[in-house]
């Protein structure tokens, strides 16, 4: 970053917290200088953004502690009984002041002419953390700051403190929904797809009549037989489990057969030319061929796998399971618990995720598409 | 390494050939009608010949190979390789196929993808890499066992598939245009090694190739080829001496050869279009 735009980034910030020192911070209450504690945050952050200038390279850390403090002084104001839910203009300019900052950690951040490759590694975490603390900050200063009715949308604090208190609920909805449901479910439909795909590889018959009733079947909204599956399988989990099965089911299929079938000519004349038995041929090309096409499928159902799972639940369900308590939560206005079982389901659909991805570069790393 | 040459032309002589065809031809149905790959074939190789076939494309030089690996099936005449159908040949692995590109499975190492017919041979553990290891040296690729195929050059992988075919030590070699995509420089460095190399193992090589000078330097017999359809029009006997270098191509028994390859193509109007 130049050191003319980080001056007039920290001249915009400056401005922005003078405004905060000028005007009223809410209808009720006065500027900000009457609010000492608050008041010294923003003084110091205004210090440290006066120092970002001098040197441009470390600017993301100056720009960092400022945004944070000038977070901590709007945090600080939210306590205030006057202020919270009925912030004004000296606040919404302390917030934007606080926005502003980050930003520029951010650009200082990915601005940095980097070699070490670890430190590179870093930075790219470090860009995405910068990003999502700001929007977690802006959600909590706005919601609490405007008043937002909790109904509509809790402040992250509470969902998180919801989160915290929850957690032996949230652990039985867990296994419940998602190690019973979802996990079985997705090794059944997964290993249902893979193995009639090697059924009907080089069977053409097979392979012309289902696959074309395979996309016909995978069109359906598949959510809609959930009902279906209460009724044969009860109110449990393997009621869930089957619907995860179906769903998961023809991606598996339709990728399966694309990349059994998608050895080359020449690979098969190689395989040929050794008098290679079919399982030999399966084993040593097609199954390690269709390896890239399986990961996709994997990770595409992986994401279904979850919404079926959860979905499903609200057809009917034993009074556990993550999407029982969104449902039942939901009814009951008590949105802090809904978003902590959603915030549960994202932490732990992008765990699983993340870990197909680490096994895919494992197994795959020879396709171009993973070759580093 | 004359004295092996003149024992091997001996037992070729006494001994029933490698490769016997008989009015062997080929018909592909196509939208446009029937095409004629292969048309009356009649041809008979000894075990030990280096044979090339060199010709125009659509000559049926590539059907030709695939024919006798059973990739491809004749539809009329006899087709005998070591006195069997091509098919039972296959079943017996009588050969070994270099293609026109490497085909080295991206999955595997070199190391590995050498192994890969001794895996499917049924050889144990230690035989396979010991056989992988001796054939990797046999051309000069020792050292990049570890390596896979996408890190190395085209050259280094067609190496590493000759390598491939040889590891379970075939009699029979067949090679499709191997060196078509290389650089002149790495083909005739290549050229050498696989003259060498036939030297030393007196396999028996069919050698599919549209480069004259390939053709000449490497064989001990030319068939040129001519299309529309496929079929033989002359038969060269190339009787340079065995242990010869690159500086041969200078000769003017080389150019005279080379010449009458030339005017064989012309005959077959190979220069038509």
């Amino acid at each position: 970053m130049t050191r003319r735009s980080l001056i007039s980034i920290a001249l915009v910030a400056l401005a922005l917290i003078a405004t905060a020192f000028l005007m009223r911070l809410s209808p009720m209450a006065e500027g900000l200088s009457r609010q000492t504690d608050p008041a010294l945050l923003c003084l110091t952050a205004m210090a440290l953004l006066l120092t970002a200038p001098w040197r441009p390279r470390f600017a993301a850390v100056p720009t960092f502690a400022a945004s944070a403090l000038l977070t901590g002084a709007a945090l600080l104001l939210l306590r205030d009984a006057d202020i919270s839910g009925a912030a004004g203009a000296g606040f919404w300019a302390l917030v934007g002041a606080a926005l502003v900052c980050a930003g520029a950690t951010m650009t200082a951040l990915s601005d940095l002419a980097l070699t070490d490759p670890r430190a590179r590694k870093l930075r790219d975490i470090a860009i995405p953390a910068v990003f999502g603390l700001m929007l977690v900050m802006l959600a909590e200063l706005v919601i609490r700051g405007a008043g937002v009715p909790s109904v509509l949308l809790p402040a992250p604090s509470s969902v998180a403190w919801r989160f915290v208190h929850a957690l032996p609920m949230l652990f039985e909805d867990l296994v419940q929904t998602f190690v019973k449901g979802v996990v079985i479910g997705f090794v059944i439909g997964n290993a249902a797809g893979f193995g009639a795909a090697l059924l009907v590889q080089d069977r053409p018959f097979f392979r012309r009549g289902l696959l074309p009733m395979a996309g016909f079947i995978s069109s359906l909204p598949i959510v809609g037989i959930a009902p279906i599956m209460v009724m044969w399988f009860g109110f449990d989990w393997p009621s869930k489990a089957a619907v995860v099965a179906i769903i998961t089911f023809f991606p598996m299929f339709t990728n399966a057969v694309a990349g059994l079938s998608g050895a080359s000519r020449i690979d098969m004349d190689l395989m040929h030319s050794y008098a290679a038995s079919p399982s030999q041929r399966l084993a040593k090309l097609h199954i390690p061929a269709a390896l890239p096409f399986v990961f996709n499928a994997l990770k595409i159902n992986s994401t279904l796998a979850f919404i079926g799972a959860i979905v499903a639940e609200f057809f009917g369900t034993p009074v556990v399971g993550m999407g029982f308590r969104i449902s039942i939560e939901a009814a009951r206005m008590s949105m802090d618990v809904v978003w902590a079982e959603i915030l549960l389901a994202a932490l732990v659909g992008t765990a699983s995720y993340g870990c197909l991805v680490l096994l895919e570069r494992k197994l795959t790393f020879w396709h171009a598409s993973q070759r580093v | 390494m004359l004295d092996a040459a003149t024992d091997r032309s001996r037992t070729a002589a006494l001994s029933s050939p490698v490769i016997e065809a008989r009015d062997v031809s080929l018909t592909y149905a196509s939208a446009d009608g029937d095409v004629h790959a292969l048309s009356n074939i009649n041809l008979s190789i000894a075990a030990g010949e280096f044979v090339s076939f060199i010709g125009p494309s659509g000559c049926g030089k590539t059907t030709f190979l695939r024919a006798v690996a059973d990739l491809e099936h004749a539809t009329g005449g006899d087709l005998r390789v070591n006195g069997l159908t091509p098919h039972d040949a296959r079943m017996q692995r009588a050969y070994g196929y270099v293609f026109q590109a490497a085909a080295l499975f991206p999955w595997r190492n070199i190391e590995d993808n050498i192994m890969l017919p001794l895996e499917i041979m049924g050889l144990d553990e230690d035989e396979r890499r010991e056989r992988a290891r001796r054939n990797l040296e046999l051309v000069n690729l020792t050292g990049f066992e570890r390596k896979f195929p996408w890190q190395l050059s085209g050259g280094m992988q067609q190496r590493a598939s000759i390598a491939r075919a040889l590891s379970f030590d075939p009699a029979l070699l067949l090679m499709d245009e191997p060196f078509g995509a290389l650089d002149e420089i790495v083909r005739d460095h290549l050229n050498e090694q696989l003259l060498q190399l036939w030297n030393r193992t007196g396999k028996t090589v069919l050698f599919v190739t549209h480069s004259i000078q390939e053709a000449v330097f490497l064989s001990s017999r030319i068939i040129v080829m001519s299309p529309r359809p496929g079929r033989i029009i002359d038969d060269i006997a190339c009787d340079l001496p065995r242990d010869r270098g690159l500086d041969i191509r200078e000769t003017p028994e080389f150019i005279a050869l080379a010449q009458r390859v030339r005017s064989g193509l012309r005959a077959g109007h190979a220069y038509d279009e």
